[in-house]
């Protein structure tokens, strides 16, 4: 087992796994530790792994450190739920508050590649009115970005992913056709389109980051429906065999199983490198910069860790916010059975949406969207939802699970309000490493409560129209984080700025959802890798200028 | 209960184009997990295997899914969920103290081991423990409502539905690498898909499921 990635850095020794080929290896360009890079970026997932691609095509020297494992999907995934919780963030966090949220599978990743390798893919822009929520809509925060800059960057990653995705997309302003052309509905997807003709609304094919045609070596999805668990087909177009290829290519190194527990800053200020632990023990890495790209749980923790005398509240943080304003998205559903088969675990989990209530705010009693997405369980995952969402056990469990082939749903993807007391803090405990683990504390306010009773309320109707029966709400699950080191203009309101960086520590960046001011009823993915491209070129701009 | 699903055999595609060599090694390794406790101890597992038979109570005509092996190898490899609630202890820690804390009220309120209960005062025990109700010294201020949700329904169910035999229960397709599916529709079935039965022709649905390949 010389060569098992749970135990053993894979990229070392001037080469990297070849994630397109089985046993495959491409080489790596490597610095030494004592060598002072351009960048060092803890993290590769949407936020760390863009960035460092689009750094090292720009010609900077970029190490992207990543606690997680590299893997080459093609022989290290199985289609088993089970086995394949290898690739989710199993390290212990602490949760509580009101409403202590539900993390790990549905969050947090612990691969190279971050929580894309085992995303449902779904890849949707902001409706440009968020990005200036608190002036436009008049709740949350605006964000120091034009929609207009950011529809250009959401171009740019709907290009590099390839996403497939419907002719013409009913919601917001005009964007450009989709890379690719939908993928088939499945039966979940088309009681959705039922309900919402019933109700009266819109509905569409989900832009989806799997390929629906040949792309380069991905063949087309072939519908297998373990998206959650790992790709095993190369299809999906994670970070992992999209952006980390581009990366290592352009002179990246990856360093994977390398836990970094302090940023580390000298005492004028400056950010000088990171403190990590690889292959047993404690290293050191120099860089001109560090970005810190570890999500919204992650990346707290360590500006937390990395406090000194001189900043002993952690890095980054004389606003005070390091770690506040963490937002979820609501991920409630309505459930209920059809008459027909349905086999919802064939093809993507969401393959038809309807984002109707984030751009119609007619009749609404709540600030925010939501969009509804068709779901497609796999076994363990819908045992696990009619378990803690219904409380079934005994017989009344196993004559429900029974009628799994005949069961669908709708979910929602629901913006909740930036909140300072929702919050990440270091814990008493610690962990194998010896660093205070997180703890992630959690309570609604009344506008969630009353989107998610609209949301309820709506699916459960458009599930009855679509001819469901037997239709119970699952009133408690959580997706996506954001928040808790957001941008802003104001250095006192703000961790970072437009550019995602540090307003205290000047060499110090902050590049993944943590930054973002509010969350938006849409998976957050596509814009934190937009995020990234526009950091990227920013840092560009600011180099040759001199300003870095 | 007539099953829905009749003759239906997830493990018979084990060598067609759904079944990949990564997946034969994970799915052969869970069935040939040894039957004996290696985390816990004799009489922690015996209350878990009673517990078990109760959370997923199991048809006698088939050999039973190894539940509370299934779990004990969790504990064993202490494969946590990557959180936890505030007012829980760690994965291990939680299971010792709620196995002990449920025989512990089953020998006070019965004077028995929870194990030698007849299954309608085993099932007392547990709703009582999820709906809160339990809260003798052996919990150790644990909230046993939290514990039965968080842990012990998770837990088992979550064993439960990682074994091949519970997918043919319910007529998943299981493992579907490199293969995938073509049929996407409302009633389509692949011909690698189990065949439901109708209440008037069991018979076709077993011969259906024969070809299941």
């Amino acid at each position: 087992m010389s060569d098992d990635p749970l135990l053993v850095p894979r990229a070392r020794h001037g080469r990297a796994p070849d994630v397109f080929r089985p046993g495959g290896w491409v080489p790596m360009q490597q610095y030494r530790e004592d060598e002072e890079v351009d960048f060092a970026i803890v993290g590769t997932g949407a936020g760390g792994g863009t960035l460092a691609c689009r750094l090292a095509e720009a010609g900077f020297s970029v190490v992207a450190v990543a606690s997680k494992k590299k893997w080459r999907p093609l022989e290290d995934f199985a289609s088993d739920e089970t086995e394949q919780t290898k690739l989710y963030w199993t390290d212990e966090r602490i949760v509580d508050g009101a409403n202590p949220l539900q993390l790990g599978s549905n969050n947090s990743g612990k691969s190279v590649g971050g929580s894309t390798v085992h995303f449902a893919m779904v890849s949707l822009r902001f409706r440009p009115e968020w990005f200036k929520a608190r002036s436009k809509l008049g709740y949350g925060a605006d964000w120091p970005i034009d929609w207009q800059e950011m529809w250009h960057y959401y171009d740019e990653v709907e290009q590099a992913l390839k996403i497939s995705g419907p002719v013409r997309y009913p919601w917001g302003p005009k964007r450009p056709r989709y890379p690719y052309r939908p993928h088939e509905v499945n039966a979940a997807g088309l009681v959705l389109a039922k309900g919402a003709e019933a109700m009266g609304i819109e509905w569409a094919p989900t832009p989806l980051a799997t390929v629906s045609a040949p792309r380069d070596l991905s063949p087309p999805c072939v519908y297998r429906g373990f998206c959650t668990s790992g790709c095993s087909t190369n299809a999906k177009q994670s970070v992992l065999i999209t952006w980390l290829p581009r990366a290592l290519a352009a002179g990246a190194e990856i360093r994977d199983l390398a836990m970094v527990g302090r940023v580390a800053v000298n005492d004028a200020g400056r950010a000088i490198g990171v403190e990590y632990h690889r292959e047993g023990r404690w290293r050191f890495q120099r860089a001109r910069n560090v970005v810190v790209a570890g999500y919204a749980i992650e990346t707290p923790r360590l500006l937390l860790n990395s406090a000194t005398p001189r900043y002993p509240d952690g890095l980054a943080n004389s606003s005070g916010l390091v770690g506040k304003n963490l937002m979820v998205q609501a991920n409630q559903a309505v459930w209920g059975v059809m008459d027909d088969e349905i086999r919802s675990y064939k093809g993507p989990p969401s393959l038809a949406i309807t984002e109707h209530w984030n751009y119609e705010d007619r009749g609404k009693d709540f600030f925010g969207g939501y969009a509804y997405m068709s779901q497609g369980p796999l076994p363990t995952l819908w045992a696990n939802t009619e378990a803690s969402g219904r409380g079934l056990w005994g017989q009344a469990l196993m004559t429900e699970m029974e009628k799994y082939n005949h069961q669908v749903g709708l979910k929602i993807v629901g913006e909740m309000i930036p909140q300072e007391r929702n919050r990440v803090t270091l814990a008493d405990e610690k962990d194998q490493y010896g660093l205070p683990i997180s703890r992630v504390t959690y309570s609604w306010c009344d506008n969630d409560r009353r989107l998610i009773a609209h949301s309820l309320r709506f699916m459960g109707q458009a599930l009855e129209a679509a001819g469901a029966r037997d239709i119970w709400r699952q009133e408690d699950d959580t997706c996506h984080m954001n928040g808790t080191a957001r941008m802003g203009d104001d250095p006192r309101r703000s961790v970072v700025n437009a550019d995602c960086r540090s307003w205290d520590i000047r060499n110090l960046w902050i590049c993944d959802g943590s930054v973002f001011p509010t969350v938006g009823g849409v998976n957050p993915s596509l814009t934190i890798q937009a995020i990234a491209c526009r950091t990227a070129d920013r840092i560009r701009t600011l180099a040759a200028r001199g300003e870095l | 209960m007539a099953e829905r699903y009749p003759g239906y055999d997830v493990l018979a595609k084990r060598h067609t184009p759904s079944w990949n060599e990564q997946t034969r090694r994970v799915i052969d390794a869970r069935l040939a997990l040894p039957r004996e406790p290696r985390f816990l101890s004799e009489d922690e597992f015996r209350t878990l295997v009673a517990i078990a038979a109760r959370v997923v109570p199991q048809p006698a005509d088939r050999p039973p899914i190894p539940v509370a092996a299934l779990v004990d190898h969790k504990l064993e490899k202490n494969h946590g969920d990557g959180y936890r609630h505030a007012a829980l202890p760690p994965l291990r820690e939680a299971w010792r103290r709620g196995l002990g804390a449920i025989d512990q009220e089953a020998r006070e309120a019965h004077k028995q081991p929870f194990h030698r209960l007849d299954a309608p005062t085993q099932d007392a025990v547990l709703k009582a423990a999820q709906e809160g109700r339990l809260a003798g010294a052996a919990w150790q201020g644990m909230p046993s409502a939290l514990f039965f949700s968080h842990r012990l329904l998770r837990d088992i169910v979550l064993a439960y539905y990682s074994h091949p035999t519970s997918w043919n229960e319910i007529g998943f397709g299981g493992p579907a690498s490199p293969r995938g599916y073509v049929r996407m529709g409302f009633n389509r079935r692949d011909p690698w898909e189990a065949a439901e039965a109708r209440e008037d022709d069991e018979a076709a649905a077993r011969q259906e499921n024969k070809r299941v390949r």
